[in-house]
């Protein structure tokens, strides 16, 4: 632990000097920005700025302060969007529209926003502070998932679903299949095998989730607008007030259990490779439904909570999702796939023997990282005035610029026109889908989670010859799937309680607070 | 893989001591190198790096701009290439073994190898097969004796998909070693080396097929043992590892990078790329990097990168006839 403390003070003297500063101010201001746009995630955002790095000539650590500002700054970013706008800027911004954009229509957008920027830095710093202490520690637990497993971890996530979203359950279940299936789409990597591909090369690498996050979310707002011929749709400003920036303390107390829940939960969920920030995000928030609120009441209208859990889950993935990579050499997500690039070609190999070789390097890192965190909370609490000034901007004007930011940015990920027919054709299904009242999020999460569900079972039923018990076969997998089934069976024998009880209350509850 | 990145990447630096070349017949307007993949991985860094050594030798004048065009494993940009941009001078693509087996398996549809031209492959990255450091598995002979016991006592994680280019590497070492049903050799596919390498540390499979350079880190910590390196010769810069052929089992696996270029390209432009990779490849501190790395230095261009695809194609599929993936 001494140890450790030196190190840190040491990679602190390496990281702060007036230009790393300002690396960390640039890239937290352009991650901020590339997040809220939709179509634009940490991934891309990283990935474009790799480049700059190189052609600035910037040594190993600068390099890493730049591209870690933009990786968590596109975390804080990818909330704004959700909660002004209903569109998720990037796929673990997904959960906080749920109840971001509800606040948001209750005129607590500068509350959701200041709110949510918190629950980012909190998840993040915390995340960063596990980082620092534990992990060789929690390479372990990577280590105790194997594809049993791993599949148990998916069902559990899909068993607590139908609990999601405020509205009818079977929709929930409905958009879940329809993601379902649309995971299939692909080249199968456990057989080579084609499926649902027609026979389209386009088609071969599966369906790409932000096309259909953009799609379904962002253009089907676009259809709706203009179904109605310019009168204020779902989105937008119409009448929407902008409200009290600063939230009172009472609401932020509220708050603190669901911030350490949150945070612990997104951690573990992005400590595991190929789990990353979009299950933290969505287990964290399930999870504390489940908890503060079982009957459904306030979640999903508006609740803080439901804005905090998701940010500070999502953003504690994030810093969780760094374990595997530097211990390891897993990459848990996209945009640690493309930091894992940097590092080696900033000639870093992350793996078991990086925190022995290049101690100076993850030291650096780690105060990068923490740099970057408070440089994005003194950049995002003041700045929460100017994001809500999104909402006077009348829709007829906010609707094509989103319309243009969504192609222009699949475009810039993919070069091909067909994805861009594809996210059209995304937008369609979102369109109807809403006109049914069906919600779009599990739709996602059905792509997101499916293929990795499928995968894992697959392989733990090659690895056993076929036998159906390995998926018992270790404690672990047990406790799983004895938390999928209460997670499952709590809505059904509650929901049953909770409406007779009900019947003697007053419908009008759910008033936030 | 990674070891390729890093050696690639030290170019750069290398780059900085090369001399300048005299001026050429034609020169690249607006040149474009596209990787067929996203961000991050393999074909991204090799035009990232190629893009950045040329411009750094003062090879191109203009720098060469990466395009990502991601879908279908690399076929969405070689349709591309093949059949809206053939003509055109200005463009090279990554391009990796994984390219020529794709295009074996017809995983490409419509495109055969011979729709673009193969300009080089300048970089070999040989396979090894590893166990667990505790695993009672010594030597290749000891696998291949679990193995012909049982066939599916081993189950062997690899970094590529079903029919890929780890799990050919184990099928031929099955077939060299006399297994009758390779369809009974047991691989499970995980989405990269580092996720494979992960599973047979956390006790899933008994053995991994990859990349040298992905499993190295772990040799060094500890945890993993090679038994055998799929190249012809030991590694120059890692000899304390026996290879296959050594053990008795003439088998090689190799995964190459390189560049392929549109199929209508101008004589004059073949003539400049050609030139430039053969210039950026031959100095002597590439080569030294790519060997501390672990890779071995491979000069293929033109004819002899063609022919090395061929004998990719060849291969695959045969194989995966054998295995009945493929008609």
């Amino acid at each position: 632990m001494m140890d450790t403390t030196l190190l840190l003070i040491d990679g602190f003297a390496t990281a702060l000097t007036l230009q790393n500063l300002l690396l960390a101010l640039l890239g937290a201001f352009l991650g901020t920005l590339i997040g809220a746009l939709p179509g634009l995630g940490p991934s891309n955002g990283v990935a474009i700025l790799i480049p700059i790095s190189f052609s600035l000539g910037l040594a190993a650590i600068p390099s890493l302060i730049l591209l870690t500002s933009v990786y968590y700054g596109a975390m804080y970013g990818g909330r704004i969007s959700s909660i002004l706008l209903n569109i998720p800027g990037d796929e673990p911004a997904m959960m906080t529209c749920l109840d971001g954009y509800p606040m948001t229509r209750a005129g607590r957008a500068g509350e959701a926003l200041a709110l949510s920027g918190l629950a980012s830095f909190v998840g993040s710093f915390f995340a960063t502070c596990g980082l620092v202490i534990l992990a060789p520690q929690l390479v372990g637990i990577a280590l105790l998932f194997g594809p049993a497993e791993y599949f148990v971890l998916y069902t559990m996530a899909f068993a607590t679903l139908g609990g999601i979203s405020a509205g009818n359950q079977a929709k929930s279940v409905f958009a879940a299949c329809i993601g379902l299936g649309l995971a299939m789409v692909g080249i199968d990597t456990q057989t080579g095998v084609e499926r649902f591909t027609f026979g389209e090369v386009h088609l071969f690498d599966g369906i790409d989730f932000l096309i259909a996050i953009v799609g379904l979310f962002a253009l089907s707002e676009v259809f709706h607008f203009i179904e109605h011929h310019g009168t204020p749709g779902q989105v937008g400003a119409g009448g929407v007030k902008v409200g009290r920036l600063v939230p009172d303390l009472a609401t932020v107390r509220r708050c603190v259990p669901t911030l350490g829940r949150s945070t612990a939960i997104g951690f573990l969920a992005g400590v595991l490779p190929g789990a990353g920030a979009s299950l933290g995000s969505f287990l964290a928030y399930s999870v504390e439904k489940k908890l503060v609120d079982p009957q459904g009441r306030t979640f999903g209208k508006g609740d803080p909570r439901g804005v905090v859990a998701p940010e500070a889950g999502n953003n504690a993935a994030a810093g969780g999702a760094l374990v595997p990579m530097l211990s390891l050499g897993v990459p848990g997500s996209g945009t640690t796939a493309v930091l894992l690039a940097v590092l080696l070609s900033l000639n870093i190999t992350p793996g078991p023997m990086l925190f022995a070789k290049n101690p100076d390097i993850v030291w650096g890192l780690v105060a990068a990282l923490f740099i970057a965190n408070f440089m994005l909370l003194a950049l995002n609490i003041p700045m929460v005035g100017m994001f809500t000034r999104l909402l006077m901007i009348p829709t007829r004007i906010l609707m094509p610029v989103v319309a243009m930011i969504a192609f222009v940015g699949i475009y810039s990920i993919t070069n091909s026109t067909y994805d861009m027919l594809m996210m059209v054709a995304f937008g369609a299904l979102g369109w109807v889908l809403r006109k049914l009242s069906v919600p779009l999020v599990p739709v996602i999460l059905g792509i997101l989670l499916g293929n990795q569900m499928e995968v894992n079972l697959r392989r733990a039923l090659t690895i056993s010859d076929g036998d159906w018990s390995v998926l018992v076969g270790s404690p672990l997998a047990i406790v799983l799937w004895v938390i999928a089934l209460a997670g499952f069976l709590a809505p059904l024998l509650l929901g049953a309680m909770v409406r007779r009880r009900m019947n003697g209350m007053s419908a009008g509850a759910s008033d936030a607070d | 893989m990674r070891n390729f990145v890093l050696g690639l990447s030290c170019l750069t630096v290398a780059s900085m001591l090369a001399m300048p070349v005299s001026a050429q017949q034609f020169a690249p307007k607006k040149p474009e190198c596209i990787a067929g993949a996203a961000p991050g991985g393999g074909w991204d860094f090799v035009c990232r790096t190629t893009a950045k050594v040329m411009f750094d030798l003062g090879l191109v004048k203009e720098r060469i701009q990466v395009v990502n065009m991601t879908g279908g494993g690399g076929g969405v940009a070689y349709a591309h290439v093949a059949n809206e941009r053939a003509d055109d001078d200005n463009l090279i693509v990554a391009a990796s073994k994984s390219v020529s087996m794709r295009l074996a398996q017809g995983a490409y549809p419509g495109n055969t190898m011979q729709d673009v031209r193969w300009l080089a492959a300048f970089g070999a990255e040989y396979g090894a097969i590893a166990v667990a450091a505790n695993s009672d598995i010594r030597t290749l002979d000891d696998l291949v004796a679990s193995l012909k016991d049982d066939p599916r006592s081993i189950a062997f994680s690899g970094g590529s998909s079903v029919g890929g280019n780890d799990h050919l590497k184990i099928l031929k070492l099955a077939k060299v070693a006399g297994i009758e049903d390779l369809r009974q050799m047991k691989y499970v596919a995980f989405s990269g080396g580092g996720e494979a390498i992960t599973q047979l540390l956390a006790g899933s499979v008994q053995a991994i097929s990859s990349d040298f350079s992905e499993i190295m880190g772990f040799v060094e910590s500890g945890d993993v043992r090679i038994i055998a390196v799929l190249s012809p010769e030991r590694l120059a810069a890692f000899d304390q590892f026996p290879t296959a052929k050594e053990q008795g089992y003439d088998v090689t696996g190799l995964n190459w990078r390189g560049l392929y270029v549109p199929r209508n390209m101008s004589d004059e432009a073949y003539g400049f790329w050609l030139d430039t990779v053969r210039r950026m490849t031959a100095s002597d501190e590439f080569r030294d990097l790519l060997v501390s790395a672990g890779i071995e230095p491979l000069s293929l261009f033109d004819a002899d990168a063609d022919a090395l695809v061929a004998s990719d194609i060849e291969e695959t599929q045969a194989l995966s006839r054998e295995l009945g993936l493929m008609n």
